[in-house]
């Protein structure tokens, strides 16, 4: 019979190999489109790692906001985009060195996360959540709300202030625009334009009979 | 050993099944009221010559659609083309995982039920851009730009009302929110009386989330013939429909659920039958929603796009963020009873 462990490092494996893959798609496919949706698979299946590793709370939370609102952002522009392809490709080489030496950085700076991690072993203890006996968005919420007030609080504040620095770059008050203005159009009513006139009702004089007609 | 296979793989897929078959049979008789009932609000008949009163003509319709060929645009993305309408459907069917009919009555009774169904909703807007993109035509495209725009902008205010109930409720599982509503003053216990603009907002960007009239720009006949699925024939064209009609059905449960206490009834325990919870009773407030989407559909013109947008994001967004400090006030002071107590 299927053993749980194995079948979770079979899951495991072949969650990372999608996502590894599609994040391979991302940078060599041609179709801009294409490298889009690949992008949106290597997010669904981190996800998938992350709900293995029973974060499920910041699993879902990223499928929620990265695939179900920026990554349809990102879709939108993507689509609007008149890319000839092969121009996207001209800077390959040129820009390789760069990518590389990003590229190496962070291999460096993951692998001495990696070993900062690996010597102190106590880091990654048993998962609190389930020695407190509650679920890990419960946890989370716990932990955001108590002991991270502070740095939740500031994160909270430094994004509101990017929002309105968003809006504010982006807004542009163009003269010689008639816009409608809702407020206006709701206090409207119906006297102001329509005049029900009452007046008595006209017969028209009977045209004469057809037979009778006399000519000038 | 067999027994485990049993109980992991068969029983899950017939529970499955006994979610999915009936939702698409829903969904036919659905369709045969909504034509029904636009029919009787016109003054005409509606459908009443396939079967008795016309009932089987919804099945009818299934058939042709089956029958037909699927016509592929030329330059057409041929895989997205394809795999559009599987993106649709699937966040669609997804859902219903979480929905409970009744107390133990679940597929899955995971703690976080609520943002599952976030997650899942926010899906199926990649089938319709993707449908509109890959068909590689003028009124497809627009037609999933303003679908894409709109679904995006009423999220955030679906979002922040599903917020509202969890502050109230505490907690995500959706079981314990309808528990949350149960009491002894019956039918004043239902979120629906604290978090009423909050119940009214999620309603109306349910019927925008799924590009119903009068929200429904994304299809506008008149403008841009049928929007992101003009190019859609036969089968491909039949999941589009499920999808968007499974998506109605899905949403009049959860307003049942979320505001009106579920499968709780509205009468005393001692009213003998009636005073019984039930999934009856959800089904009957999940009716009164459906209908509701019909209703809306027959009676009012289609807003203009930038009216959507201002409504959206102008007026619901603000209300809930408000109501979101209210309802954690209530939570905060004991204004309002959770779970009768």
């Amino acid at each position: 019979m299927i053993d749980p462990q194995m079948f979770q490092l079979v899951c495991f494996y072949a969650f990372a190999a999608v996502t590894v893959v599609a994040a391979l798609g991302v940078i060599s496919l041609r179709n801009t489109v294409h490298a889009v949706l690949s992008l949106v698979l290597t997010f669904f299946s981190t996800a998938c790692i992350w709900l293995l590793a029973e974060a499920e709370f910041l699993a879902i939370a990223l499928i929620v906001v990265y695939v179900g609102a920026v990554m349809v952002l990102f879709l939108f522009v993507v689509m609007m985009l008149d890319i000839k392809q092969e121009q996207v490709r001209e800077g390959f080489i040129r820009y390789l060195p760069v990518g590389i030496i990003v590229a190496l950085v962070m291999l460096g700076e993951m692998l001495a996360l990696i070993g900062v991690r690996a010597m102190h072993q106590t880091l990654m203890g048993a998962n609190p959540a389930t020695a407190a006996g509650v679920s890990n968005t419960e946890w989370l919420g716990h932990a955001l709300y108590t002991q991270f007030l502070l740095p939740f609080e500031i994160a909270a504040l430094i994004l509101t202030v990017g929002v309105v620095a968003a809006v504010v770059l982006t807004l542009r008050h163009r003269t010689g625009v008639r816009h409608q203005q809702a407020s206006q159009q709701v206090l409207v009513n119906a006297r102001d334009r329509v005049r029900v006139v009452k007046m008595a009702a006209v017969t028209p004089a009977p045209s004469p009979a057809p037979g009778k007609e006399t000519t000038p | 050993m067999g027994e485990q296979i049993l109980n992991q793989v068969v029983w899950p897929i017939i529970y499955i099944l006994c979610i999915i078959l009936p939702l698409v049979i829903a969904v036919a008789m659905f369709v045969y009221w909504e034509r029904k009932v636009i029919g009787w609000m016109h003054v005409r008949m509606g459908p009443n010559k396939i079967g008795p009163l016309g009932l089987l003509q919804a099945f009818a319709d299934v058939v042709k659609l089956l029958l037909k060929e699927v016509i592929l645009p030329t330059s057409a993305n041929k895989v997205l083309y394809y795999l559009a309408p599987l993106l649709a459907l699937i966040p669609a069917l997804a859902a219903w995982a979480v929905v409970p009919f009744s107390d133990r009555m679940v597929l899955a009774n995971v703690n976080a039920g609520l943002l599952y169904l976030l997650a899942m909703t926010s899906l199926g807007v990649y089938g319709i851009i993707l449908a509109g993109w890959a068909s590689n035509s003028r009124y497809a495209l627009l037609g999933a730009m303003r679908s894409a725009a709109q679904v995006i902008s009423y999220e955030l205010a679906m979002g922040l009302c599903l917020v509202c109930v969890l502050v109230l409720a505490g907690s995500l599982n959706l079981t314990d929110i309808v528990h949350a509503q149960a009491g002894h003053k019956g039918i004043l216990d239902w979120f629906m009386w604290p978090l009423l603009p909050v119940f009214i907002i999620y309603f109306i960007s349910g019927v925008a989330e799924t590009n119903r009239a009068p929200f429904d720009v994304a299809e506008g006949e008149s403008e841009i013939v049928a929007g992101f699925h003009v190019e859609y024939s036969g089968s491909a064209f039949a999941l589009f429909f499920l999808a968007e009609y499974a998506n109605m059905i899905l949403v009049s449960f959860l307003a049942s659920i979320l505001f009106l206490g579920g499968w709780l009834s509205p009468f005393p325990a001692s009213w003998g039958f009636i005073g019984q919870s039930g999934f009856l009773w959800l089904f009957v407030k999940a009716f009164v929603f459906a209908f509701m989407f019909l209703w809306f559909r027959a009676s009012f013109p289609r807003y203009r796009y930038d009216q959507i947008m201002r409504l959206g994001w102008k007026v619901f967004i603000p209300i809930t963020i408000v109501w979101v400090l209210v309802a954690g006030c209530m939570k905060y002071f004991g204004w309002v009873t959770v779970g009768g107590l």
